[in-house]
């Protein structure tokens, strides 16, 4: 059974110029285990999907899908009570901006251990202990004496480990990791990277790595979706999405990695809409 | 390290060039000094492009704001076309300033909501030549053009716009008085993969065009390696690096410039297996 599965998801925002869809018919499964990433440009509606299926849109978005299973149960309209004892238990978040996804006026002590309070209702000294079990775990130095930090305190390499430690915290059956290492210095990035797919690893995770990053996909994932404006566009293995990818667009895509430059120009993604070869979806 | 061979004036040259900030200290706290360029050395022919890489708080764009006057050096010399530029502040000549223009990596925060694209475009020439208006609106449409945008976008605000749209206004804007030096701080990381093929495209474009020479700063291996001539890698305010593109990739002499390497994800298919392979076993 897969952990999480969506069937025709589609995400509308209300505009002056009547509805937009920002996700349009997107399938989508993950299983235990398992590494998906979802790969796309700004306004493809990657991390809109994501956000649609842990409740974190606002209520003016018209949220509709056939078929929306987390575990086998129906996440379509859980009631918010319910919704909260999933979300942060079983189903984690990952966000961009670690600094920013941080609240400035409590310490990371207080926010992981608000988590564990709350999901798990431990006792203070349990709390702590599995505090610092969790920062050791994500490679924290003192992890004790971290505790007691504020957000402005720490680089946002350590303030994306601590969104880690939340995240992991309860051992979620799946992660959503949006864009978790954009903001990240190269070197940062490969060391978070590393952690998360040894946390995924280690703990069994079902892990969805949303990126515009084809080397982070590379890096990762088990298998690939492609989207694009809100479409998918291609779904594959990683392997054979690099080897032989098959939507015109996720060609474009790979073609104006830099790396992939043949001679002195790069070949963009509008070279391929104007050439005519460009379909739209392939659903 | 490497020398530049070539027996040209170089279009820019600095040396040693040195740069300290004093973060002043407070009640039971001592003054401190942080270091953030150590004595940076380079040559580089016009028409050539030098990329900068290095992590965050390296120094790199301490070492563009210098070479843009934006802020003096603390020590060392500075040399454009074979002169030396004397840097402390009121003793810059403005034909230097003209020689030297600079992009911004956030095209977001670094055009004014308030000003329309043509006035962003014409303020250069106001403030620096004698031109009519008409002149300068000529030569702004012109310019608007040369960078793929279109004369209709000369009465527009920047928030009409889309940011690779905004990044070659910015190149627009630095190309208004005919610089010989652009200094691209971070140019292409905030843009999403496919407008930053284009606007690499365009920059090599206008590269041969005006025959400019570019400092180009970036974190972004895969991006330097397509663009550079020459490269330098900074690690804590100093030059760790330095040499051909060839010799710097094939084979990198410093530790650090070898993590940077090891950390940078490859996208390719070899690469992909190995790491399958890895997982599965």
């Amino acid at each position: 059974m897969a952990l999480l599965e969506i069937e025709n998801l589609t995400v509308q925002f209300e505009t002056a110029s009547g509805w937009f869809k920002a996700v349009d018919g997107v399938s989508l499964s993950v299983n235990e285990r398992e590494v998906l990433a979802i790969v796309g440009e700004s306004g493809s509606g990657k991390s809109v999907s994501m956000l649609a299926v842990m409740g974190l849109l606002p209520w003016t978005a018209k949220i509709t899908a056939d078929k929306m299973l987390f575990q086998g149960r129906d996440i379509r309209n859980l009631p918010d009570g319910e919704r909260r004892k999933l979300i942060g238990k079983d189903m984690a978040m990952i966000f961009q901006e670690p600094i920013a996804s941080l609240n400035p006026c409590f310490t990371v002590g207080f926010q992981i251990e608000e988590v564990l309070r709350i999901h798990m209702g431990m006792g203070k000294k349990e709390r702590r202990a599995r505090a610092i079990e969790l920062f050791t775990l994500v490679g924290l130095p003192d992890p004790a004496e971290r505790l007691n930090h504020f957000p402005h305190q720490m680089s946002g390499g350590q303030c994306q480990r601590v969104m880690i430690a939340m995240a992991i915290a309860c051992n979620p059956k799946l992660l959503i990791a949006d864009e978790p290492t954009t903001a990240l210095d190269v070197t940062i990035q490969k060391q978070i990277l590393d952690l998360l797919m040894k946390l995924q690893a280690e703990h069994g995770m079902g892990l969805i790595m949303i990126t515009h990053d084809m080397g982070v996909v590379a890096e990762t994932a088990d298998r690939v979706i492609v989207q694009y404006k809100g479409r998918k566009m291609e779904e594959a293995d990683v392997l054979s999405l690099f080897e032989a990818p098959k939507n015109p667009y996720t060609r474009a895509l790979l073609s104006a990695l830099p790396e992939n430059a043949t001679g002195k120009r790069l070949s963009t993604v509008s070279d391929f809409m104007a050439s005519g070869e460009f379909a739209g979806e392939s659903r | 390290m490497t020398a530049n061979l070539s027996n040209a004036t170089p279009m820019l040259e600095i040396r040693n060039i040195k740069r300290d900030y004093h973060v002043p200290g407070g009640f039971m706290k001592k003054e401190k000094i942080v270091h953030a360029v150590k004595g940076v050395s380079f040559k580089l022919d016009a028409g050539k492009t030098l990329a900068i890489v290095g992590e965050s708080g390296c120094g790199k764009s301490t070492l563009a704001r210098i070479l843009t006057f934006i802020d003096p050096p603390t020590s060392g010399e500075l040399l454009i076309d074979g002169k030396t530029v004397d840097t402390r502040p009121g003793h810059l000549t403005a034909e230097m300033r003209r020689k030297v223009q600079i992009v911004f990596q956030n095209p977001y925060g670094s055009l004014n909501p308030r000003q329309k694209i043509g006035d962003v475009l014409g303020e250069p020439l106001a403030i620096n030549t004698d031109m009519s208006a008409a002149e300068r609106r000529e030569r702004a449409t012109d310019m608007l053009v040369k960078v793929g945008l279109t004369a209709d976008h000369y009465n527009r605000y920047p928030h009409m716009f889309s940011g690779g749209q905004r990044q070659r206004i910015a190149i627009a804007r630095a190309l208004m008085l005919n610089p010989k030096l652009l200094v691209l701080d971070e140019p292409v990381s905030a843009l999403d993969l496919s407008v930053q093929a284009q606007v690499l495209n365009l920059l090599a474009d206008l590269q041969e065009e005006f025959g400019l020479t570019y400092v180009f700063i970036s974190h972004d291996l895969s991006v330097v390696k397509y663009i550079a001539d020459e490269v330098m890698v900074m690690y804590y305010g100093e030059a760790v690096e330095y040499g051909t593109r060839e010799q710097v990739f094939s084979a990198p002499s410093h530790d650090y410039t070898k993590t940077l390497f090891a950390a940078t994800p490859r996208a390719d298919v070899e690469s992909i297996r190995a790491r399958l392979a890895k997982r599965a076993g």
